[in-house]
């Protein structure tokens, strides 16, 4: 029998997903999945290549739909049929989202118009200057270092204030001193309120706003443990119980 | 809803105004088609008049739909189109903002079209002006609901390029018959009249596709 999925703290839900299966013609990638995450919480999953991490934080955003369970938003279904309720998820995939016939600031602001938010030029402006790119601001993406990409990418998934992050590989081409300022702000998010999944294949570096660890193979959860000790002693409980 | 699609359809518009890219290849490939086309009548037997509503209809049509193809294209592009499904706005107003956008395109490359086919068969447009004003946002409207649904769905496959024109192309057998009718008919010295039965058809159409693509587009977007 598959472990639980992370369990709730004292803190009301900001996600809740129950028995989640998605399958993708005879592939099962999510096998029943349940996981409750309240606000200030930050979930690391790990799990090797194919495991269904990706697939699991679409469901958990919307983009596909699940074979079978539900997904929670705030205690409200997400869905095609509830626009609002997507305004509290902010997603950082492999993707950029951004398009390059626009530039940057062109491209947050558009977000932020579909957001509603109330200046959506100033917001562009203000998430551009917190990951660094306001010097960039009239730049394509397609002008981006890989890691400039990624902080553009991380502007528009939280400029918008989301309760709920699901990051996917967030600090992929980020140097060292910006995944120190990126940790810092998501850091900042998840004290505000806001609750995080985050995939990894490198649980260190977000080890230090993690509040829980997972393990994810075969489309469920593997290992589900509150954050205690180093990333190293994890990645070996992680190594038995996922074998390669 | 309304801003919303209005948003997105600015958005489309601007990054074509920048980028350039599907009028662009939409105007080479209407001179493409009309040059053949010109050279494949024989001029002592047919009269440039008998072709040109022909040639126009053809060439707008092939020009709309790559125009229309590459206007989805930029949603695929670093996976822009989750973006929009993200967003916390209904998935109908993504439709108007991307059928807004579409018919903004169409229409200017029909607009492109129509001088082209003067300089190539030197038929006056000038008399009909007032009737092809009429026509052109008539056979725009329905075809470009029919787009964008179909763009919707080929954003996602391998192939689009190839998918969307084979597609499409059954949805435009009447916009482009009655398009020829029409201009033939006024290029004749028909007046608006005379052609208000064709006018009615393309109006049915319209409406039926407008509708039905609003109500389709919501699924076709669903995973």
């Amino acid at each position: 029998m598959a472990p639980p999925g992370p369990v709730l703290g004292a803190v009301a839900p900001v996600i809740e997903a129950r028995g989640l299966v998605r399958r993708y013609g005879r592939t099962l990638a999510l096998a029943g999945v349940d996981l409750l995450l309240g606000a200030h919480e930050v979930l690391v999953v790990v799990g090797p290549n194919g495991a269904g991490k990706s697939t699991l934080l679409r469901v958990l955003a919307g983009l596909a739909r699940p074979s079978a369970g539900t997904v929670l938003v705030l205690g409200r279904p997400i869905g095609d049929d509830d626009p609002e309720v997507r305004r509290a998820i902010g997603l950082v995939s492999h993707r950029s989202l951004l398009y390059d016939d626009l530039t940057l600031h062109e491209n947050l602001a558009f977000a932020g118009r579909l957001y509603g938010l109330p200046a959506p030029a100033e917001a562009a402006t203000a998430a551009l200057a917190e990951v660094g790119l306001e010097a960039k601001a009239g730049e394509s993406p397609r002008n981006l270092s890989r890691g400039m990409l990624q902080r553009a990418t991380i502007a528009r998934a939280l400029q918008h204030q989301p309760a709920l992050l699901l990051l996917d590989e967030p600090f992929t081409g980020l140097d060292a001193e910006w995944q120190e300022r990126i940790r810092q702000l998501l850091a900042a998010r998840i004290a505000a309120g806001a609750a995080a999944v985050a995939v990894t294949h490198q649980p260190a570096e977000l080890w230090q706003i993690a509040t829980r660890v997972a393990a994810f193979s075969g489309g469920r959860w593997a290992l589900d443990e509150a954050r205690v000790g180093e990333p190293d002693a994890f990645l070996a409980r992680f190594r038995e119980a996922v074998p390669a | 809803m309304l801003s919303a699609a209005l948003t997105l359809a600015a958005k489309d518009l601007r990054a074509e105004l920048r980028s350039r890219s599907a009028l662009m290849s939409a105007l080479l490939l209407a001179c493409l088609v009309l040059f053949v086309l010109y050279f494949a009548r024989d001029p002592t037997a047919v009269a440039p008049a008998l072709v040109a509503p022909g040639a126009l209809w053809v060439t707008a049509a092939f020009a709309a739909t790559t125009a229309l193809n590459r206007a989805f294209q930029h949603e695929k592009e670093h996976g822009a189109i989750d973006g929009l499904l993200l967003a916390p706005i209904a998935r109908e107003a993504i439709f108007l903002g991307k059928y807004l956008a579409n018919v903004a395109f169409t229409l200017a490359i029909e607009l492109l079209a129509v001088p082209l086919v003067v300089l190539f068969f030197n038929v006056d447009f000038g008399p009909v002006l007032g009737g092809m004003a009429l026509l052109l946002p008539l056979t725009t409207l329905g075809f470009a609901a029919v787009g964008t649904v179909f763009g919707a769905i080929t954003a996602r496959a391998k192939h689009a390029e190839l998918l969307l024109p084979t597609l499409v192309m059954p949805f435009l057998v009447i916009p482009v018959v009655v398009g020829v009718q029409v201009t033939g008919r006024l290029l004749g010295g028909q007046t608006l009249a005379e052609v208000a039965g064709w006018l009615r058809l393309l109006c049915v159409y319209d409406v039926i596709f407008i509708v039905l693509c609003l109500l389709v587009f919501p699924v076709v977007v669903r995973d």
